[in-house]
């Protein structure tokens, strides 16, 4: 192997390595599950507000009886509220749990 | 330098490695840091296959023959383009493009979901490393594209005169990225089945990946197509050949997955049919990246040897298993207990189109094994011709049009019958007044060409009447001018509208399937100079040879050492249309038994037919020429070439040619004539084009200031309504 | 009738209309296909008015051009056995000597007889594609 080639791939090796490794002396706090949950929610937020969209756009132009779109719309409307509720409830979980942190001190429980 | 190649290669597989350990030890033991850095050994993958193909790639530009694959597949006279896109017309070096592209695309699709969907990330990150190793594999213990000779060879054997056209050169790359993509929705499929969260994050995510995938395969498909159609000299665009096949099952599924997806956002349900059918996907896709390497299948692409057979097979079948044994094992968190609502709406319209999607893919399937599997079970392999594909395909691309006319017009969730008896009445009227103009134009023989264009009608109508009533609400609600309607409607609704103007692109690629097929003229003719032949309402006529001879070195578009042709004019009733000049150009030749530089071995390599065409939405006149070489004089001129030119003065034997090709204008034999009228044969691409921008618009982001506004606006009044209301 | 009980019979229904035409699809490939032989396979089991597809190379030094015919031979990648085909329609520009082609065949009298423009020829491996058969559709 040339030397410069040598050299070439020395540096990319420790490029690479640099990358890969920034992480790891990080020493992040695990998140917890709620996380994870309010995620999945905030998705099926989006998706049911896409769902609204499209039920209104389909009424406007005529795809639905009106009395197929006032059911529709009060279907869609009662399942985005709940959604909404769940997210807040875990909102408020969240704050509570960052509250007694901050005062207590304490690391909040993971599992 | 190929030792930085080879060593770069090893070090990714290190790489390869190193990310699935980290990234499969930070997700089962919670630990993000090492999520995170499983999830940079991607980006860094990413960079040492980059750093490698620069190697080989700065090889080939370089005319470095010390690499056996610039050696094998490129010349001095080799034009820059193509000696730049040399580097994946070989095994070597294509999977070695494969994986760089795989790598860049995973790292893309990672980078987009940074911080969401963390332990189904992490899985897929893994699953990504473990294909992206398993090429980079191959390549370095079976075809290693730095492998050297010393010392170097002085001259390359060239890159074969068919590839040298430019959407032959793009289609190569566009494949592997349909094929590459196809991968991403299957690790993230299978990374959301082991975490077990296959819900509404998943799909939204998995969705664009697949959207994205469909839409490059799709455009490598119709390039291969392209190609397939004004290179070669055969006149057609698809043969049901099992490379060819093996890039649409994958394309099929995908589109089947686009549809169901959006069922599984709206309603929960469907989770074990898409999990299926995105695993599916992803397999065929390694599927048809085995078809073109091994030589399993008697296929005109005979691209690389057996050898790769093996590790291929078995990559396919753990992919099989393991997704049987997924989602098996998960179908308690993949069952659900939502219904449709109705049979008359826009979901069971869906789900119909995945059926005949599938169905689709099964034949293909089935055509295309063939072989295999009548082996296995009668002990001799026969296989089926092109006849039996149309047979199944027709009739399923029929409804599949129809479907993609019903469903822009059919509401979600419920639709009315009354409201939709309504709404159907232009479109049909469309296909009825299509069938009426088409019967008082003489068609009436062939019956599904004639279904089609009916159907094609049906769609564009309905699609048509979308946009024009949408239009007209947006307009009448924002009192803006109709264009600008237009623009803000498919702005704000782009997956709806970008999925509308995709249908009309599959039915006018239809219509020109149609047209091509069913009402095509051919002839194959032998015409001696001065003569002329009727077909297709054209008269065509031979009016003068012509030749023409380019130096070896010279830097010409396609490097023909000799190009034999003729000048053909086309009239219709008498009044001219267009000339056409197709020739065939023979090439250098690098086999051994002719003596290097002698005239034989000058115009020895394999020829290749420069069809030309004459095109407009009406129809094509395509012409290709096969001219006598066999001629005595001009034999006898070859021989006596051979025979006295010198091995060493080189220039020489391009005299001989010329000599040749004199010879050839002033005597000229009856040339066979490859002939063909195809109407509407252009609204394949323009078709193909418009499904493209179709799947663009949809792909691109809905601006978040619309969703926001809109959203959070309504759902608060819609939630202090509901709850006043309970 | 409950729903549970329609979605039931409505997926009975649509399984055996798959079933069905699943059924119909392989029984016309095996009905439809032609077998694949190599050229000592052809020689050993040939029937007369039977199409093959023959698959092999393409002899050295029995390539000849007639007017419109053209005849070759086509021997077994790995043995001497050969087979004379002649062919009439286009030629792919790969053909020549020495070259994997495929052709669909009928045994006539003593002659295998090709059937039109059914020759494909493919390109030697290390290249990576080779143009298809000539068949107008």
């Amino acid at each position: 192997m040339s030397p410069l080639a040598a050299a070439l791939l020395i540096m990319l090796i420790a490029t690479v390595a640099a990358i890969v490794a920034g992480p790891l002396s990080v020493l992040k706090r695990r998140q917890p599950p709620r996380h994870a949950m309010l995620a999945e929610l905030e998705a099926q937020r989006e998706a049911k507000y896409r769902d609204i969209r499209d039920a209104e756009l389909d009424h406007e132009m005529g795809k639905h009886s009106e009395q197929d779109y006032e059911e529709i719309a009060s279907t869609l409307r009662s399942e985005a509220v709940e959604i909404l509720n769940r997210i807040e409830a875990l909102q408020r979980e969240g704050e509570e749990e960052a509250r007694a942190e901050a005062a207590g001190g304490e690391p909040p429980s993971t599992r | 330098m190929a030792s930085l190649g080879s060593g770069a290669l090893i070090f990714a597989l290190v790489v390869c490695a190193y990310g699935i350990g980290a990234s499969v030890y930070g997700v089962r033991n919670d630990e993000d840091r090492w999520i995170e850095s499983g999830r940079r050994a991607v980006y860094g993958l990413a960079l040492v296959l980059l750093v490698a193909f620069i190697v080989i790639e700065v090889a080939f530009l370089k005319n470095d023959y010390g690499f056996n694959t610039v050696a094998d597949t490129s010349s001095a006279t080799t034009p820059l383009f193509y000696r730049a896109a040399a580097v994946w017309s070989s095994q070597e070096g294509s999977l070695l493009v494969w994986a760089l592209l795989s790598s860049l695309w995973s790292s893309l699709a990672l980078f987009l979901v940074k911080g969401k969907m963390r332990e189904v990330a992490a899985y897929a990150a893994a699953i990504l490393l473990a294909f992206d190793g398993f090429f980079i594999a191959l390549a370095i213990f079976y075809a290693n594209p730095f492998n050297t000779t010393s010392p170097k060879p002085l001259e390359g054997a060239g890159l074969d005169p068919l590839l040298r056209f430019p959407a032959m050169i793009i289609h190569p790359p566009m494949i592997y990225s349909g094929y590459t993509l196809c991968i991403v929705p299957f690790a993230f499929g299978m990374g959301a089945l082991i975490a077990r969260r296959v819900d509404t994050e998943w799909i939204t995510a998995t969705r664009r990946f697949a959207l994205a995938a469909w839409l490059f395969l799709g455009v490598g498909i119709v390039l291969g197509a392209l190609w397939s159609y004004s290179e070669l000299g055969w006149g057609g665009y698809w043969e049901w050949d099992p490379v060819e096949n093996a890039a649409l099952m994958p394309w099929l599924m995908m589109t089947a997955f686009l549809h169901s997806a959006m069922i599984q956002e709206k309603r929960g349900m469907l989770k074990v049919w898409n999990s299926s059918l995105v695993l599916a996907a992803g397999t065929l896709a390694i599927t048809g990246t085995f078809l073109v390497r091994s030589g399993v299948l008697s296929s005109i692409h005979a691209f690389g040897g057996a050898t790769l057979g093996v590790p291929f097979v078995i990559l396919i079948g753990l992919m099989i298993a393991c997704s049987i044994y997924l989602v098996v094992s998960r179908r308690e968190q993949l069952s659900s207990s939502h219904r449709l609502d109705s049979l008359f709406s826009r979901e069971s319209v869906f789900l119909l189109n995945n059926i005949v999607l599938v169905g689709l893919c099964f034949v293909i399937f089935w055509g295309t094994f063939f072989p295999l599997i009548s082996e296995m079970a009668t002990g001799q392999a026969a296989s089926v011709g092109a006849p039996w594909f149309d047979r199944y395909t027709v009739p399923l691309a029929l409804i599949l049009v129809l479907l993609s006319g019903i469903g822009p017009v059919i509401a979600w969730r419920k639709a009315s019958v009354a409201n939709v008896k309504r709404n159907f009445a232009t479109p049909v009227l469309a296909a009825l007044a299509t069938l009426i103009v088409l019967l008082a134009l003489g068609v009436t023989s062939k019956l599904f060409a004639l279904v089609m264009f009916c159907l094609a009608a049906f769609t564009i109508g309905s699609v048509t009447q979308e946009l024009w009533r949408g239009t007209r609400v947006r307009s009448n609600a924002t009192g803006q001018v109709p264009p600008r309607a237009l623009l803000g409607l498919v702005g704000r609704n782009r997956r709806r509208y970008g999925g509308y103007m995709t249908h009309v692109g599959i039915a006018m690629l239809f219509v020109g399937v149609a047209g091509s097929s069913s009402f095509m003229h051919a002839a194959e003719p032998r015409l001696s100079v001065g003569k002329s032949i009727d077909i297709g309402g054209y008269r065509m006529k031979y009016i003068r040879p012509t030749a023409s001879v380019t130096a070896k070195n010279d830097a010409a578009e396609t490097g023909a050492t000799l190009d034999l042709g003729a000048v053909l004019r086309v009239s219709k009733k008498g009044r001219y249309v267009t000339t056409l000049r197709p020739s065939e150009g023979y090439y250098d030749s690098d086999e051994a038994g002719v003596p290097p530089e002698s005239v034989g071995h000058l115009i020895a390599g394999t020829p290749v037919s420069h069809v030309t065409l004459s095109s407009n939405p009406l129809r094509n006149v395509w012409a290709a020429i096969e001219p006598d070489l066999q001629a005595p004089k001009l034999q006898r001129i070859i021989a006596a070439g051979n025979k006295t030119i010198p091995i060493d003065k080189p220039e020489d034997g391009m005299i001989a040619l010329a000599v040749l090709a004199r010879e050839y204008l002033a005597h000229p034999q009856a040339a066979k004539f490859n002939l063909r009228v195809q109407p509407l044969l252009m609204w394949i691409w323009i078709g193909a084009i418009i499904v493209a921008a179709g799947g663009l618009i949809a792909l691109s982001p809905t601006p978040r200031t619309v969703v926001r506004r809109v959203s959070v606006r309504a759902a608060r009044r819609r939630a202090e309504s509901g709850l006043a209301r309970a | 009738m409950n729903p549970a009980r329609k979605r039931t019979i409505r997926l009975t229904v649509a399984l055996s209309a798959a079933v069905v035409l699943a059924g119909a699809l392989i029984y016309t490939s095996f009905s439809a296909s032609d077998p694949t032989v190599s050229p000592s396979q052809l020689i050993a089991q040939a029937v007369p008015g039977r199409h093959y597809e023959l698959t092999g190379k393409v002899l050295a030094h029995s390539v000849r051009h007639e007017g419109e015919v053209l005849d070759f031979s086509v021997k077994d990648r790995a043995g001497e056995a050969a087979v004379p085909v002649r062919y009439t329609g286009e030629v792919p520009d790969p053909f020549k000597e020495g070259r994997e082609v495929v052709v669909t065949v009928e045994k006539q009298d003593d002659k295998y007889v090709a059937e039109r423009n059914s020759l494909i020829t493919k390109c030697p491996s290390k290249y990576k594609t080779a143009p298809p058969k000539g068949k107008p559709y």
